[in-house]
Formats: C-alpha cells, structure tokens, sequence
C-alpha cells in the first residue's frame, strides 16, 4: 500500500489512498465520517431502503487499513455513527465485526453532530481529544492550531480523473475526507473550506494511489486544459 | 356486444354548416366504436383526435350520461390542453351538455381537488397524471362509470417505459370500470399489429383502422452556400439560408434533434435576423410560462417561424405550417416522416419538407434518408417486454390505493400485453422488492414498505409513505434539473438546467435559455438566479436528451451508398471528400472492418468504420480500449459517432483483428459491464423508477451539501456485496437493449465475420479527420491515464510554486 507522509507540526503522518491517516509515532489510525448504520437510519426516518451494506463496506475497508499498517489504535474524528440510534441498529453480523475489531485495540470514539454521545459500544468516548501536539474535534475550530478535524467531507477534481473525497491541509489544520462508504461530498473550494484553509495549503486525493495537489487557488478552481 | 353509434343530426349539421366532410376513417371509427379495442392509424392532418372523440360526444350528446365516460391521454401536456380548447368549440356550437377538462402536472391543485370531487365527462390528462389518479383511495369512484379511453400519439407512448406504465393503469382502470373500450390513435408506424396488440387486454384481439395515408411528402436538402462543417451537430452554418426559407414561406417549424443544438441555433438565428422576423423557441426544457407563449403566439398566427425540439413532434395544431426544416441527419425514418408531416396540416395535401445536415458525413446519411422516405421503408426495433421497474413502480400505486390481493394483481398485470409473458417468480421478486427491499441481508424486517395481512391481502405499513410514493410517481427520467429564474423579487421563470451544469457555473459566467443569454448570480434554495446579459458571448447549457442512434436499416442504406462509384445528387465538397477518401484509403463496406491507423498530435490513432449506431459504437469504444490496455497499448480516450469510433494512446495498434474475436469482446463485455458508467447512469433511472431511490421528498430539508451522495455509491455497493438484486438484474437488461446496445454489435460482427482491413496512412484520413474534431470524448481509466495524472499533478505543484513547500514525500507503508 502507498502512503504519502506529510509534515504537520513537528510530526509525520502517512496519508492513505483510502482516506484514512496512518501516525506511526503514536501507532494510530485516524478515520472520520463513518457514517455507519446510514441505511437502516434513513429507511427508519424516511422510509427509502437503499442497499443495507454501506457498514460491511466501510468496516471491511477499516480492517483492510488496520492489516496494512498493523496500527494497535483507533481514532474515529466524528460522525462514527449515522444517529446514536444507528448503532443498536446494526445487524448482529455488522456489529459483531465492529466489536472484533475494537476489542483488538485501544480505541477513540471523538463525537460529531450525528453521534453527540457514546453509542453503546466499548472503545473511549472524548467530546474532543490531544495527544501531544494534535488535537482532534469533529469540526473545525477558526484559529484553532495543530488541529484535525473532519465534518465536511471535502471532494476535489482533477482534470481527466474525476471527482474523489479528499484531505486537506495547511500548515495549521488537517481536514479528514469522510471515509464512510454512504457519503457525498462538498467540493473543496466551497466558502464554508474556503474560510477554514489558509495559504499554502494541499489536498491529497484519495484513489489507488494518494495523489497531491495544491490547493485551489481563488477564481482558478479547476479550468485546466482539456485535453485526454 | 357490436355497438354502433350514429353520428346524431346536430353533428351533420354542424359539419355542414363549415363545409366539412367527414374523413372515411371518422365514419368508420363511429361504426365500430363499440369494439373493446380499436386502432387508428392516420397521417399528420388526417383528423385523428376528432375521429377518437366523435364516438364520446355522440354518446354523450344526450345528456344522460353522469360523471366521467372518456379519458383522453396523450403523451404531452400542452396537447392535453390544445385539445381541450379545439374540443370545446364544436361543443359549444353545438350547444352538447358535455363538460370537459384538462387534468395535468400544471393544473392547479384546487382544480383536481374538484375534479376528484366531481369528474367532468371528458378528461384530459397525460400517463403520469392519470398512475396517480389511480393511485387514490377514492379511484374506484372516480372510474365507476368510465366508458372509454382514447391514447393519442399511441406510437410515441409505446416507445418507452411511458406506454408500459399506461397500459398497466388500463389494466387497473378496466377492473373499476369493466367493459371500458380502448382506442388508439397513431401516426403511420412500421407494424401496426404490434402496437394493436399492445392497447388490447392480452389476448383479446384490437381492431386496426388504417386511413388514406395521403400524397408522398416533396423532401430534398438544402443547399447551402458554405459547405457542412466536419464534425458537430448544430447545422449553425446554414443560418442565412434557413432564414431564407423562413422568408419565402408561411410559417416554418425547424426541428433539432437536442435541446442545447435548439438554443445555440435559435440564437444565431436570432443575431442574423436583421428583418426582425417573428421567431420563437420551444423545447421541453423551457418554463411553462415561456411555453405557452410561443404556443399563444403560434396558434395567433403571430410567429413566421419556430425553432423546436421533440416537444413539438406530436400533433399540436400550429395552424398555416407550410415548411418542416429538420436540422441533423435524422437517425431514423420512421421519425423524420412522422415529423414531416407537421407540414401542411391538411388532408391530401403534400407536405415539403428541407434536411439540412450538421456535418459532411450528415449530408451522406440525408440522402440516404431521402432515398428510405420515398421508399416507404420504415425502420422500426421490435419491443422487448415488460420493464420490471415500471412493475415495481405499478405495485406501488396499487399498494397507495389500498389493500390488494397479490393474485388478483398478478392476473391483471397478464392481461397487460407487454406483461402478458411475465412469470410468477418475476412478479414475487418485484413484490418483494417493494415490499422489502428484496435484499439477500434481510435488513429491513423491522421498516418493511409492505405488511401482509392476516387475510391475505397486502398493504402500506406505513400509510404516511404514500405521499413519498405519489411524489416519485412516473418513468421520465431527466437528468436532475434544476429552475432558473431572473433574479429579484417575484423574479421571471425561464425554465431549468441540468444540475451538473448548474455545479459548473461560477458567478459571472453566462449561458443561452429560451434565446437569451442571461448571465449566473447565484443558487439560492434549489434554484439558479440570473440576470439579462445580451452583450455576452454565452457558454452553453447542456441538457440531456439522449442522442437516438442512426437506425440499423439507415446505416445498412448508407454503407451501400458509399459503394456507388460516383454521388451525383450530392454537393461539390461532399463528392470530393468520399472520392479523396477512395483514393487515399478505401470505402468502408457492409461486409467488411475498415481500421485505419495514423500518428496525429503525439498520439496513436486507430479508427474503426463500423457502422453500428452511437451507442454500439460507445460500447465498441469501451471493449476495444479494454483489450488495447491489457495488450499494453496505453490506450488514453476514444470517440464515438454513428459511424465509427476513433481510439487514441501511446502506443500504435499494428494488428487490429484479434481485437473482434467475438468470443473475447462477449467476455471483455462480462467482465466490463459491472464497472461501467453507461450501467450506472442505467441503475440510476432504473432504482428511481423501482423506487430503491426517491428524488422527491417532502419538505426536503436544506442540509448541507456533504448529506446527499451519488447512486454510484449505491451502484458500486449493490454490485459487490448483493450482484444478483432484482434492480441490479433490470439495469442490466436495460443497459443491454438501450445504451450499450449489444444487439448492434453483434449484428455488425455477425455481418464482418472477422473480415478485418487495416489501413496505416501517414496522416488522418478524410473519414477520421473528421472524427477528431467530435466532442464528447470519453476517457480511458489505465495505466495511461495514470501516468498522465501524476504528471499533471507534477505540473500544478510546480507552476503554484509549492512544490518546494514541505515537500511531502511518497512513502511505502
């Protein structure tokens, strides 16, 4: 597996084609934006019964990470679970996989928006959380430093290869792509980004291979040349 | 029972007092009016819509009948409406004691209430509108006393899952009102049993009335002053002597074939119009309000000429059209003569018509066309059956209507003849689905859509779902569209854009709707604001519309052309093109692959001459650069026409034969088809109709952008974790028939066997030259593209100046 090591205050983190952030120094797996139990939440609130599979997809890409890295801990940045709800929702098979794999590791539930509170499951819960210089919350904070959040589920394009859900940085902040398998996106250059990333600053694109870029510049957004 | 109806005085009188004949097919309609299932088939101008609803008014002439006795459906809503006015005039001449009203998207809430309430005697209404007519609880009253249905336009309905979800409605409608007798009404199609055979309740027979089809149409090209450009599809080089036409005749009708070709004409049109001439637009895209406009104006006599697309091929009456311009190579007879025949809307007169073709090879497949037309040979593709998404979506409605009995709706959906070979296990799939999601992980126990009760019958579990259910109700599926309006307060509707246009668009950016360039501001709750913005050169909305295919029949017509030693109907430039293309490679022929291969712009090409139709040719592009990547050729893109696809990459393919050993393209189409993007744009309208995905929720909540995710997603994950889901086996038929169009490549394979020319020219030859300037390039994912990315992101760092900047690094992990 290829990863790109990135230098953030003083420490490396590996940034992983799947989204996930790997910091070999704290033997640690960052992922934010679960999102399990999406489906059983909307065909509880709204009815639609999309394919109930979303957890196994996001779970199995979870243990296929922690097998690359061999990391021995877990951090989840928020919105792990679609509502608080949504975990006892899960299917005893979903669920029983879930628990395997935190049993095995020491394991950090920060909460988000969708799961303000602990969900039932074994693993830390923190209403946000530091570890050395890092500190990690579900949403940005404006001015915040060393910090790594997610929440927005940033995407970016690249000319010829398409939409993907991306990480961004500058030299202050990391903001996590959603690594659920039932999650849109926002574009990366959408103000609300805009207003949180300063200058210079990068996205890695997720993909077979993590690809970097920089930043889109103001008014420059993606007008390349045409051309396949 | 033989039921004749006689046409009582006050209609002979009435006729005569206008000087009127009735057509021998009128007559002949009121003879058998009583048969349970009768077809019309009459040319444009024949009298058509009168000849389906003389038998109601006859009937009804007396004033005894109460509540609803005819339902007129037609494919269009401004039909509905156009019909309702020139339906009302000789009923109200005659003074009948008939009520009759227009029942569509656009009419207003308090006016169905009323309708549901208290039904007119005649309603006209379009195949969405009456699925949720059914789908009320109050149905069975509304039908009670329902005579008769009359489908108009029946040959454009029954093309499509439209028509199959109208005829299980007549399904549904002949159980409240039994003995309801079914008429059609249809322009000259290829095989009329076949149509008959879908309006009848299977087996039953369906009588078919053909009327004099009328004098042939006076069709030729036009000949225009600057020759067709190579590639494209507007026609905008005719400009000047399209206005020329416009000038010499009453009112002409110019046809193109998409909705984004319409506007970028009509504006060109508009810039070159220094007699300010009268010209208006009309398009499915456009708003309600601008629509009616240009149909007012029309109708008034008030236009000289109106640019439109599909959305006027069926029969509104225009009035004095005295000219048909069809802009594009048809693609199809069929449609170009039924189009035709928008032109002089009287009986027994000819029709004339102009083709302008958009590009050189257009002007080849024109006189091709021309040579079909006067042939009488009509090219028609044979139905498949049923859509199973359209059942599921039938079911649905049942369900809303109240509690049915699986066994009962099975034998009705038999008597459906399109449905009429569907086995019992396909129908338990589909009332599986909609009743569990007919997952293989049995997720949804506890929110199932459907409970069986204790006594056999099925219903909502939750009664609430039903208004989820009516607001997704129908088969059309635009691409997501969304409005635009002028800005400001109580800001003008123009019409609306597809949404991944609309995402593209930064403030100050302008486009062309309705004929005006208007310039983006911004997207406030779901709707696109601008502002008028006359002096800008616009980029240009894109609408979907799938393009149609140039029929096998036509391309067959063409290749047998391009073996004539000489074209002397054809233009100066053409002939020279096809004769240059003769000396400096060869004539692509019926029997034989034409590959050539040549060097242009730092990339291997390689074109193949195929001649399978757009959408044969996309999938031909896809299986090609499949095994050009595993062969190591580094295949980058391709483009596909009607007539060939051209391929290009880093390396040159020097032996093109294998590539069409037909066992291996049906397995590169196995293994392809899964990962492939024609199958999710296929899924998408699939799992909307199906109603695995809802477009339109109530209330829908303004959340932030990040909730909402593409059907890929669900696409992708459907394929992996449950590959043999009943939406995912309905996509795949689909796919198949429509957009891959398998069918088409097969037949060209079946007609090649493996014959296989390939030419090596130095430069690109006449025939691919062409084929370089085609947009709509599609990409290829590879080890190509790959390389290519990672150099254009090399290439942004360094220009940003970043690339010094922390320096990341690739690390293994």
């Amino acid at each position: 597996m290829n990863g790109l090591d990135i230098p953030f205050r003083g420490e490396t983190l590996c940034a992983l084609g799947s989204g996930a952030l790997h910091w070999p120094a704290r033997d640690l797996l960052i992922v934010s934006d679960l999102h399990l139990g999406k489906s059983e939440r909307i065909a509880r609130r709204q009815g639609a019964m999309l394919p109930p599979y979303e957890t196994r997809a996001t779970l199995e890409r979870l243990a296929a990470d922690l097998d690359a890295t061999g990391a021995g801990s877990v951090l989840c940045l928020g919105d792990s679970f679609d509502d608080l709800d949504a975990a006892a929702g899960l299917c005893a098979q979903d669920r029983a996989r879930l628990v395997s794999l935190i049993e095995a590791r020491g394991w950090h539930w920060v909460e988000g928006n969708h799961d303000p509170g602990p969900a039932g499951l074994p693993g830390e819960h923190h209403a946000e959380l530091k570890i050395g210089p890092l500190t990690f919350r579900h949403i940005a904070a404006p001015g915040a430093r060393g910090e790594l959040s997610g929440h927005y589920h940033p995407k970016l394009g690249l000319q010829g290869r398409g939409t993907t859900p991306c990480l961004l940085f500058d030299t202050d902040r990391m903001i996590l792509p959603a690594y659920g398998a039932y999650t849109g996106g926002m574009p990366a250059t959408a103000p609300e980004l805009r207003a949180l990333i300063g200058s210079p600053a990068f996205a890695v694109l997720t993909g077979t291979k993590p690809l970097l870029v920089p930043y889109p510049a103001r008014g420059g957004a993606g007008r390349g040349r045409k051309r396949f | 029972m033989e039921r004749m109806t006689a046409l009582p005085p006050a209609f002979e009188d009435w006729f005569a007092t206008r000087g009127w004949r009735i057509h021998p097919h009128q007559r002949e309609m009121l003879t058998r009016s009583g048969a349970p299932a009768l077809m019309l088939i009459a040319p444009t101008g024949g009298g058509k819509t009168l000849a389906g609803f003389l038998p109601s008014l006859a009937e009804l002439a007396d004033g005894a009948h109460e509540g609803l006795h005819t339902l007129y459906v037609s494919p269009l809503k401004a039909l509905a409406t156009d019909i309702r006015r020139n339906l009302t005039i000789p009923v109200e001449e005659m003074g009948l004691p008939i009520r009759i009203e227009d029942r569509t998207g656009d009419t207003r809430q308090t006016a169905k209430k009323r309708q549901r309430a208290d039904p007119p005697h005649i309603l006209l209404t379009t195949p969405e509108s009456l699925a949720l007519m059914i789908s009320y609880e109050d149905a069975p009253r509304i039908f009670a006393g329902l005579k008769r249905i009359v489908v108009d336009e029946i040959h454009a309905l029954a093309e499509g899952k439209r028509g199959d979800q109208l005829m299980l409605t007549l399904g549904r409608l002949e159980r409240l009102a039994p003995g309801l007798r079914r008429v059609g009404l249809s322009a000259t199609v290829d095989d009329p049993a076949a149509l008959a055979a879908q309006l009848a309740k299977h087996p039953e027979p369906c009588e078919i009335i053909e009327a004099d089809p009328g004098p042939d149409p006076d069709i030729s090209m036009l000949h225009t002053q600057a020759p067709p450009p190579w590639a494209g599809a507007g026609g905008g080089y005719a400009v000047r002597e399209v206005l020329d036409q416009v000038k010499r005749h009453k009112t002409t009708l110019i046809f193109h074939n998409t909705r984004a070709q319409a506007e970028i004409f009509f504006h060109k049109l508009w810039l070159a119009n220094d007699d300010d001439l009268p010209i208006g637009i009309h398009h499915g895209s456009l708003s309600r309000e601008v629509r009616a406009n240009v149909e007012a104006a029309m109708v008034a006599g008030d236009l000289r000429a109106i640019v439109c697309t599909g959305s006027l091929d069926l029969g509104i009456d225009w009035g004095d059209v005295d000219l048909v311009i069809q802009i594009g190579a048809p693609k199809n007879v069929k449609r170009l003569v039924q189009r035709i025949g928008r032109a002089n809307h009287r009986y027994n007169a000819p029709s004339k018509a102009l083709l302008v073709p958009a590009n050189r090879f257009e002007v080849v497949e024109c006189m091709a066309a021309l040579e079909a037309a006067r042939a009488h040979e009509l090219d028609g593709t044979p139905k498949g059956p049923g859509p199973l998404d359209v059942l599921c979506q039938h079911i649905m409605i049942t369900a809303c209507a109240g509690p049915f009995d699986e066994d009962a709706l099975f034998s009705e959906v038999r008597g459906v003849g399109a449905y009429a070979g569907i086995s019992r296990a396909q129908f338990d799939d589909c009332l599986d689905f909609v009743a569990t999601g007919g997952y293989a992980l049995r997720a949804y126990d506890k929110w199932k859509r459907l409970l069986k009760r204790p006594d056999g019958l099925w219903q909502l579990r939750d009664p609430r779902s039903s208004l989820r259910i009516r607001m997704n109700i129908g088969t059309i599926q635009d691409a997501d569209m969304l409005k635009v309006r002028m800005r400001g307060r109580g800001g003008r509707s123009l019409g609306e854009v597809e949404e991944g246009f609309a995402a593209s668009l930064t403030p100050g950016d302008t486009f062309l709707i309705g004929g005006q360039v208007v310039r983006y501001e911004s997207l406030r709750e779901m709707t696109v604001e601008v502002s008028p913005r006359p002096d800008r050169v616009p980029r240009i909305a894109t609408y979907a519309g799938a393009k149609m295919p140039t029929s096998a029949r036509l391309a067959e017509r063409i290749l047998d052309d391009l073996q004539r030693p000489d074209w002397p109907e054809l233009p100066r430039h053409t002939r020279d093109w096809l004769h240059l293309q003769r000396e400096v490679s060869k004539m692509p022929e019926r029997g034989r692959i034409l590959v050539e291969t040549f060097a242009h712009d730092d990339r291997h090409h390689a074109c193949f001459h195929t001649f399978a139709g757009r959408n044969a040719q996309q999938t031909l592009g896809l299986l090609l650069t499949r095994r050009m990547e595993v062969l190591g050729l580094h295949p980058l893109g391709f483009v596909a026409t009607d007539y060939a696809t051209l391929i290009w990459g880093l390396d040159e393919l020097s032996d093109p034969a294998p590539l069409f050993e037909a066992d291996e393209l049906r397995d590169g189409l196995e293994g392809w088809l899964t990962s492939n993007a024609v199958m999710k744009r296929s899924f998408r309208g699939v799992a909307s109709i199906a109603g695995l995905i809802e477009k339109n929720l109530p209330q829908m909540r303004k959340t932030g952008r990040q909730a909402t995710f593409s059907s890929d997603i669900l696409y992708d994950t459907l394929a992996k974790y449950d590959p043999d889901h009943l939406i995912l086996r309905v996509t795949r038929e689909q796919a198949m028939r429509g957009l891959v169009d398998f069918a088409r490549v097969e037949e060209m394979l079946e007609r090649t066997k493996g014959r296989v020319d390939l030419v090596r020219a130095t430069r690109p030859t006449p025939l691919a030259a062409a084929m370089l300037l085609e947009r709509d390039r599609v990409p290829v994912a590879g080890a190509g593209r790959e390389r290519l990315a990672e150099q254009e992101a090399a290439r942004l760092l360094t220009e940003s100046g970043l690339a010094a900047f922390g320096a990341p690094t690739v690390a293994g992990v």
